[in-house]
């Protein structure tokens, strides 16, 4: 049964290999051959896999170039970024504002550019019979310190009378930052009587063994384990959305999807290898993204991006003048002008 | 004599006692060893199948079938034979002054058991500390002597193998310095108990030969010291090759080449062996097995290595 899998496996890589082989020969500028010098990047491991996979593409093209990425996290990618230690920030979130003030102070410009989607899947045990949708206030009474429900019957009426046994991702992560955001705002808190682990396989293995389960990680690992999860729709106010390439990338699955990003020291794209590593992520960074399970970005934002990387327009388009986060929608904010 | 038939000498029933501790100790000794084969077999089954030429000479990819460790198993040799050259030498040195040159003086005395008790706590702190420290003091050195883009000091270009800078950033040498850090106190508490083991007749006879006190350490506690320190040496490098929390913020993940120069970036085979096993996709998990095992098979190799010296030096004390 494995075998046949790896095997088929081996052959849809080896399948998109040569796609992507015949497509790179055609972009392949005869200079990058000669290009050579460092790319230093670092930050979280979330968008690691995206960037891993357009390093290792790039280094057909780009032999001589020494690509490093680092998963730091987001936070620990930032702090090396805004010294100047690194070319290029990985991020799974916005820039904070504290981070820009670092910036500024150090004299460090940079381009925003986001990369892809990643959707926060809320998944239930396949014996879960009942949650097919849920709102999010529904989510609120399950996930808040402040409410104390622990039985399913609680959460509405019609519900059988089973316990509530939550997995959730480490606390130091992105994806739990993004979770407690949405559901419990800035001055709430998620409960703390949760299985907790930092390795989502352990979540989906904790979810697939419990009936009563619920938990949350990023879309890749669910896309990953579709047979043995059920995903629960969200209804943000318009209507129980599944999530799905599909409506990640159209908005409709709200409030869980976020953007991810890398961040480009202006300063590094003056150096030859940094400038062909960035337009090399352009071209291949949507269908890379998409192939390690991510969700591409509606093709108007990616547009948009490499018109602000080519004008090299710097700054952030998530903190207004006062430092106070911007909120909405990755295409609402993320425009031509800012 | 008494034959052991007679009733006097059974009881409290110490005979059924002695047997109970036979069984106890084989039972704690076959315990461990099934977890071992345990581990051992299901870590075999699932990384054999990725576990090829190809995944030791070829860099990381995203996708499973073409994935190598090749990098990661260089950033790892690299750091761990940094950690080996610098901790053996410094941990050895500190356990003779330890040992061998106690004080006499009261105040002396005062610091040799501050300095002693140190070490002892230091065994006890979390690597992911050190890693913290090690970023400060190697990879930056505390702030007072530039940065990476302009080191006070450099020697040679990127394109030699000497290269040198200081501050180190985040390079192989902070790296194995800071696995350094992590082992040291291991080496020097196994070493002063190896110093502490060798019979003091050996040394009161090389003295009262008149031999200095650095010909006595020299030929006579030492050599008979070094089957114990090589144990913990062994014990030291076995855990320096599987941390990765102190390299976590010093090593990179992705890079393809092998490291050029000591200030080259690295990376090291925990962290990728950590990065496949939390990929959503299940044959990453598998490549994350075949991973253990080439770990396994170096830290065997080092460890056959540090046997063979123990061996080759063990001389009968008398």
């Amino acid at each position: 049964m494995r075998s046949i899998s790896t095997i088929r496996f081996a052959a849809l890589g080896l399948a998109a290999a040569g796609l992507l082989a015949s497509t790179l020969t055609t972009n392949v500028n005869a200079a990058d051959k000669k290009l050579s010098g460092p790319v230093r990047i670092d930050g979280s491991s979330t968008v690691y896999p995206i960037t891993e996979a357009v390093a290792e593409e790039f280094s057909e093209p780009a032999p001589r170039v020494k690509v490093t990425v680092g998963v730091s996290g987001t936070g620990g990618g930032f702090k090396r970024f805004v010294i100047g230690e690194t070319d290029i920030s990985d991020a799974s979130r916005p820039i904070k504002a504290k981070e820009l003030k670092a910036a500024n102070e150090n004299g460090i410009n940079f381009i925003e550019i986001p990369v892809a989607y990643d959707g926060l899947t809320i998944v239930v045990n396949k014996k879960n019979t009942w949650a097919n949708n849920l709102t999010v206030d529904e989510l609120k009474k399950i996930f808040l310190d402040s409410s104390a429900i622990s039985n399913w019957k609680d959460v509405r009426p019609g519900f059988p009378d089973e316990k509530i046994k939550i997995y959730a991702p480490g606390t130091d992560s992105g994806t739990f930052d993004y979770f407690k955001e949405v559901i419990a705002g800035k001055k709430g808190s998620i409960r703390s009587d949760m299985s907790v682990s930092e390795d989502d396989n352990i979540l989906v293995r904790g979810v697939a063994g419990n009936k009563g389960a619920i938990g949350f990680f990023g879309c890749a690992y669910y896309f990953e384990n579709a047979s043995k999860l059920k995903a629960v729709a969200i209804d943000g106010g318009k209507g129980a959305v599944l999530p799905s390439s599909k409506t990640i990338e159209s908005g409709e699955y709200a409030p869980f999807s976020r953007p991810l990003f890398i961040y480009v020291n202006a300063k590094s794209t003056a150096k030859p290898q940094v400038d062909a590593f960035v337009q090399f992520y352009f071209e291949h960074g949507p269908e890379l993204a998409e192939e390690v399970g991510y969700v591409r970005l509606p093709s108007k934002v990616y547009a948009i991006a490499k018109k602000k990387y080519l004008t090299r327009h710097t700054g952030t388009h998530f903190l207004d003048a006062e430092g106070e986060k911007i909120k909405g929608a990755l295409p609402d904010i993320y425009k031509d002008k800012k | 004599m008494q034959s052991l038939a007679n009733p006097a000498l059974h009881r409290n029933g110490r005979f059924a006692k002695d047997k109970l501790f036979v069984i106890l100790c084989i039972a704690a000794t076959m315990l461990s060893i099934t977890m071992l084969i345990i581990l051992l077999t299901s870590i075999g089954l699932q990384g054999k199948d990725f576990l090829s030429w190809k995944f030791l000479s070829s860099a990381p990819s995203r996708k499973p079938a073409k994935a190598g460790i090749y990098p990661a198993m260089m950033g790892t040799i690299f750091a761990c034979g940094v950690c080996a050259l610098s901790a053996i030498p410094i941990g050895v040195g500190t356990a003779i002054l330890l040992e061998e040159f106690k004080p006499r003086n009261k105040h002396l005395r005062l610091i040799h058991s501050i300095i002693q008790l140190n070490i002892t706590n230091l065994a006890g702190v979390p690597s992911i500390v050190y890693g913290i420290l090690g970023l400060t003091a190697f990879a930056h050195m505390f702030g007072v002597l530039g940065t990476v883009d302009q080191p006070i000091l450099t020697i040679g270009t990127t394109e030699d193998w000497y290269h040198l800078r200081l501050p180190f950033g985040r390079s192989v040498l902070a790296g194995g310095l800071t696995l350094m850090l992590v082992i040291l106190p291991i080496i020097i508490i196994s070493s002063q108990e190896a110093l502490r083991a060798v019979p003091g007749s050996l040394r009161h006879g090389a003295l009262a030969l008149g031999c200095t006190k650095w010909q006595t350490v020299w030929s006579t506690s030492l050599p008979a010291a070094i089957p114990g320190i090589m144990t913990g040496t062994i014990l030291a490098m076995s855990r320096a090759i599987g941390e990765a929390a102190p390299l976590l913020i010093i090593a990179a993940l992705y890079l393809r080449f092998t490291p050029g120069h000591l200030m080259d970036d690295f990376s090291a085979m925990p962290l990728q062996i950590f990065n496949w096993a939390s990929r959503p996709q299940a044959d990453f998990h598998y490549v994350a097995a075949s991973g253990i095992i080439v770990l396994l098979a170096i830290l065997l190799t080092f460890n056959a290595i540090a046997i063979t010296i123990r061996q080759l030096t063990h001389r009968p004390m008398s």
